[in-house]
C-alpha cells in the first residue's frame, strides 16, 4: 500500500473539493452573492456609521488639544454653553498647566458675494497661540491678525462659499469678512456647513454672544501624569475637563445612543448581520445538504472523516473569502461612486469595519459549515449505496 | 482451495427498533473466493444490498463479522475501514453516483486522489482505464452528456481504477437495457475478473445469470441455496 503523506497531498482532495463546489455555477454564484450580500450590508452600515462618529467630532479632531474643558452639560461640540472668563482663569492657575487657551465655536450665516446667504461654523482662535490653528494650503497664516481676516477651510462643504478666492469678501453681521488663507483638515464636519477660522477676539466682536462667550477652554497638560490631577480641580470649579479621546468618545456615544440617527444606524448594522447570517448561512447550508449524496459517495469509496470535514472547510473558507472580497469591493465602489456625486457623502471604510465584517463572514461561515459539517460526517454511505 | 477472497460469519442486520424493528438479514453466512463471480440473486427486500454493505465496510453489522483476506473488517477502527474501503474493494452503486459537475476523467481518478497520488499522475491513469472501459473518446465529459450504459461504465472504471482485489457491483444492469446490459456483463467477467480478483454481482436480472460462476439466492435475509455454475432462466 502506498502512502504520501503531507501537504501537496492534500492539494488533489482540495481541487476535488474545488470543483464540487465552482462548477456548479449557479449555486456557487447564489452563494457568493448571499455572502456578498451580507458584507456589503454590514461594510455600508459601519462605514456609514464611522462616517458620521468621525464626523460629529471633527472639530475635536483638527484643533487637536490634548484636554477640553467644557460645561459638564456639553454633548456635542456643535451645542456648547459658554462658559465664564473666570474659569480661564481659575484653568490656568492649576497646578500641571501648561498653557490653556479659550476656543469660540459658533454658528452664524454669512451673505456671500452673490446676495445668498448661507450658514457657517466660526471658530475663534486664542490671539496670542493661535492653538488648534488649521494648516494652510493657501495664504499666511500671520495673516488672521489683520483687518476682518478669515481663513476658510477647504473640505468638502467649501463650495458652498461660491468658491472664493484670497481677498474675497463677505459679510458676517453687517462686518465686512475677507478671506486670507484657506486651510486643510484631516477630518471634515457632519453638518454640512463650512467653517471660517478667524481670531478669538474677532469672533465674538462680529458675532452677537450671550454674556459668556468660552466655549471650550483647551488645556496643554505640562505632562499626561498631570491630566488627572487637572480633571479633579476642574471638577472642583465645577466644569468637566476631558482628554480629546474622551470627549470624541463622548460625542460617539451621544450620536450612537441618544440620537434617532445614531441608534438607527447602530440597529440596522445589527439588522444586516442578521440578514447577512441568515442569507448566507441559508445558502450555504442547503448547498451542503444537496451534496451530503455527493460527500457519502466520496466516503463510500473511501474518504476519512476529517478528509471530508477539510474538504467542507475549505469550501467554506473560499467562499466567505471570496464573498468577502466582492462584498467589500462593492461596498467601496459604492461609496467612491456617492462620493462623486456627493462629495459631502459620510462614509469611511475602516480597518475596524474590515475587521467586524471579516469576524462576522467566518462566524457566519463558521457556523453554517458546523451545521454542514454535522450532516456531512455523520452520514451514512449505506443511504448512498443503498440507492 | 486457497483462502477465502471474503468470508461472511453470521451476518446479523436489522432496522429500527421494539416493536418496528426488521430484521433485513438474518445470520447469514458464505465465502466467496479469487477466481470467482458470485452471483446473489433474490427478490427486492431480501437483504442483498444490506448484505453486500456489509461486507464492503460500508455498514456495520448487529452481529457477525467479514474477513477480507485474513483481516476481520468489523474489527477495524473507522479510518482503517475507509483505508478498506479505499485500497481493497471496489463499487458499483446501484445508481452509479458519478459527480456531474466533474469530467468522467475526474470521476474515475477520485479514488487515486483519495489515495493521494498526484494530480496529473490519477487523471492520466484514470484515462487508460477509460480506454478499457472503452469509453477513449469521453474522457473530457462530463457524465450527463453520456447513455445509460457509458455511465455504468465510468462507474466500473472506477470501481477498478484501484486495482482492488474485491469487486462489487449492485445490480449492475437494473437502469440498462437488456443488449447492454449483458455486454456488459460480457466485459466483466472477460476483462475485469482474473485468477486474483473476486467479483461479487447482486442482480435479479435473469438474463445475465449464464455469467455466473456461483449463484446464491437469498429470501427474507438469508440465504435460501447456493447453484454451482451458471444458471439458465427458462
Ligand atoms: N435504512 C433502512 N431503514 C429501514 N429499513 C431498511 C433500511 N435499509 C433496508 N431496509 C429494509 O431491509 C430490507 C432489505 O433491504 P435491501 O437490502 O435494500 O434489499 P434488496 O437490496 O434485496 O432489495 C428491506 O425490507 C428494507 O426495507
Ligand atoms: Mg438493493
Amino acid at each position: 500500500m502506498k502512502e504520501v503523506r503531507g501537504g501537496k497531498a492534500w492539494l488533489g482532495i482540495l481541487r476535488i473539493a474545488y470543483k464540487l463546489l465552482t462548477n456548479d455555477r449557479p449555486k456557487f454564484a447564489a452563494l457568493i452573492v448571499g455572502i456578498a450580500f451580507a458584507v456589503f450590508l454590514m461594510v455600508q452600515m459601519t462605514s456609514i456609521f464611522a462616517g458620521i462618529l468621525g464626523r460629529a467630532s471633527s472639530t475635536v479632531t483638527n484643533i487637536g488639544a490634548r484636554v477640553w474643558v467644557m460645561d459638564p452639560a456639553v454633548k456635542t461640540v456643535a451645542n456648547n454653553i459658554p462658559m465664564p472668563d473666570y474659569v480661564l482663569d481659575a484653568v490656568r492657575s492649576i497646578d500641571g498647566v501648561k498653557y490653556a487657551v479659550p476656543l469660540y465655536s459658533s454658528g452664524a450665516l454669512v451673505r456671500l458675494k452673490s446676495g445668498s446667504y448661507q450658514a457657517v461654523t466660526v471658530v475663534g482662535l486664542d490671539e496670542s497661540s493661535l492653538y488648534g490653528r488649521p494648516d494652510l494650503v493657501e495664504g499666511n497664516v500671520e495673516d488672521i491678525y489683520a483687518e476682518n481676516a478669515f481663513i476658510a477651510v477647504r473640505d468638502a462643504e467649501f463650495s458652498k462659499l461660491e468658491k472664493p478666492q484670497i481677498g474675497t469678501e463677505f459679510e458676517l453681521n453687517d462686518h465686512r469678512g475677507v478671506i486670507i488663507g484657506f486651510a486643510k483638515v484631516t477630518s471634515a464636519g457632519l453638518f454640512g456647513t463650512p467653517t471660517l477660522y478667524t481670531t478669538y477676539k474677532r469672533a465674538i466682536q462680529y458675532i452677537p454672544s450671550s454674556r459668556y462667550t468660552i466655549s471650550f477652554i483647551l488645556v496643554e497638560p505640562k505632562n499626561n501624569a498631570d491630566i488627572q490631577h487637572i480633571q479633579e480641580q476642574v471638577r472642583r470649579i465645577g466644569y468637566l475637563a476631558q482628554t480629546k479621546e474622551e470627549f470624541v468618545g463622548k460625542i460617539a456615544r451621544y450620536y450612537m445612543f441618544q440620537t434617532g440617527l445614531g441608534t438607527n444606524i447602530l440597529i440596522m448594522t445589527v439588522v444586516s448581520f442578521i440578514v447577512g447570517l441568515s442569507i448566507s448561512g441559508q445558502t450555504f447550508y442547503t448547498f451542503i445538504l444537496e451534496n451530503r449524496e455527493k460527500f457519502g459517495a466520496i466516503k463510500a469509496i473511501g474518504a476519512k472523516g476529517h478528509e471530508l470535514l477539510v474538504m467542507i472547510l475549505f469550501q467554506a473558507t473560499f467562499t466567505a473569502l471570496t464573498g468577502y472580497g466582492l462584498g467589500v469591493g462593492l461596498c467601496s465602489l459604492l461609496i467612491a461612486l456617492a462620493r462623486f456625486r456627493l462629495p459631502n457623502y459620510a462614509a469611511s471604510i475602516t480597518y475596524l469595519n474590515l475587521g467586524i465584517a471579516f469576524i462576522m463572514v467566518v462566524i457566519i461561515a463558521g457556523i453554517s459549515s458546523c451545521i454542514g459539517i454535522r450532516k456531512v460526517v455523520n452520514i451514512e454511505p449505506f443511504e448512498i449505496f443503498r440507492g | 482451495m486457497a483462502a477465502a477472497a471474503v468470508k461472511a460469519m453470521g451476518l446479523v442486520k436489522w432496522f429500527g427498533e421494539g416493536d418496528a424493528r426488521t430484521f433485513a438479514v438474518k445470520d447469514v453466512s458464505f465465502e466467496a473466493h479469487f477466481g470467482e463471480m458470485l452471483f446473489i440473486v433474490g427478490p427486492s427486500g431480501s437483504g442483498k444490498t444490506t448484505l453486500l454493505s456489509m461486507i464492503s465496510g460500508i455498514l456495520r453489522p448487529d452481529a457477525g463479522e467479514v474477513q477480507v483476506e485474513d483481516r476481520k473488517i468489523w474489527s477495524m477502527t473507522n479510518d482503517e475501514i475507509a483505508d478498506f474501503r479505499l485500497n481493497t474493494v471496489g463499487f458499483v452503486f446501484q445508481d452509479y453516483h458519478l459527480f456531474p459537475r466533474l469530467t468522467t476523467a475526474e470521476n474515475v481518478a477520485i479514488p487515486l486522489i483519495l489515495r493521494r497520488e498526484n494530480w496529473d499522475d490519477a487523471i492520466k491513469v484514470a484515462e487508460t482505464y477509460l480506454e478499457i472501459v472503452g469509453l477513449k473518446e469521453r474522457t473530457g465529459l462530463t457524465p450527463r452528456k453520456l447513455s445509460g450504459g457509458e455511465q455504468q461504465r465510468v462507474a466500473i472504471a472506477r470501481a477498478i481504477v484501484g486495482r482492488p482485489d474485491i469487486l462489487i457491483f449492485d445490480e449492475p444492469t437494473a437502469s440498462l437495457d437488456g443488449d447492454t446490459g449483458r455486454k456488459i456483463v460480457d466485459f466483466i467477467k472477460k476483462e475485469i475478473l482474473n485468477d486474483r480478483r473476486c467479483i461479487i454481482i447482486v442482480t435479479h436480472d435473469g438474463r445475465i445469470y449464464e455469467y455466473a460462476d456461483r449463484i446464491m439466492q437469498m429470501e427474507d435475509g438469508k440465504i435460501m441455496n447456493t447453484v454451482q455454475g451458471a444458471l439458465h432462466e427458462e
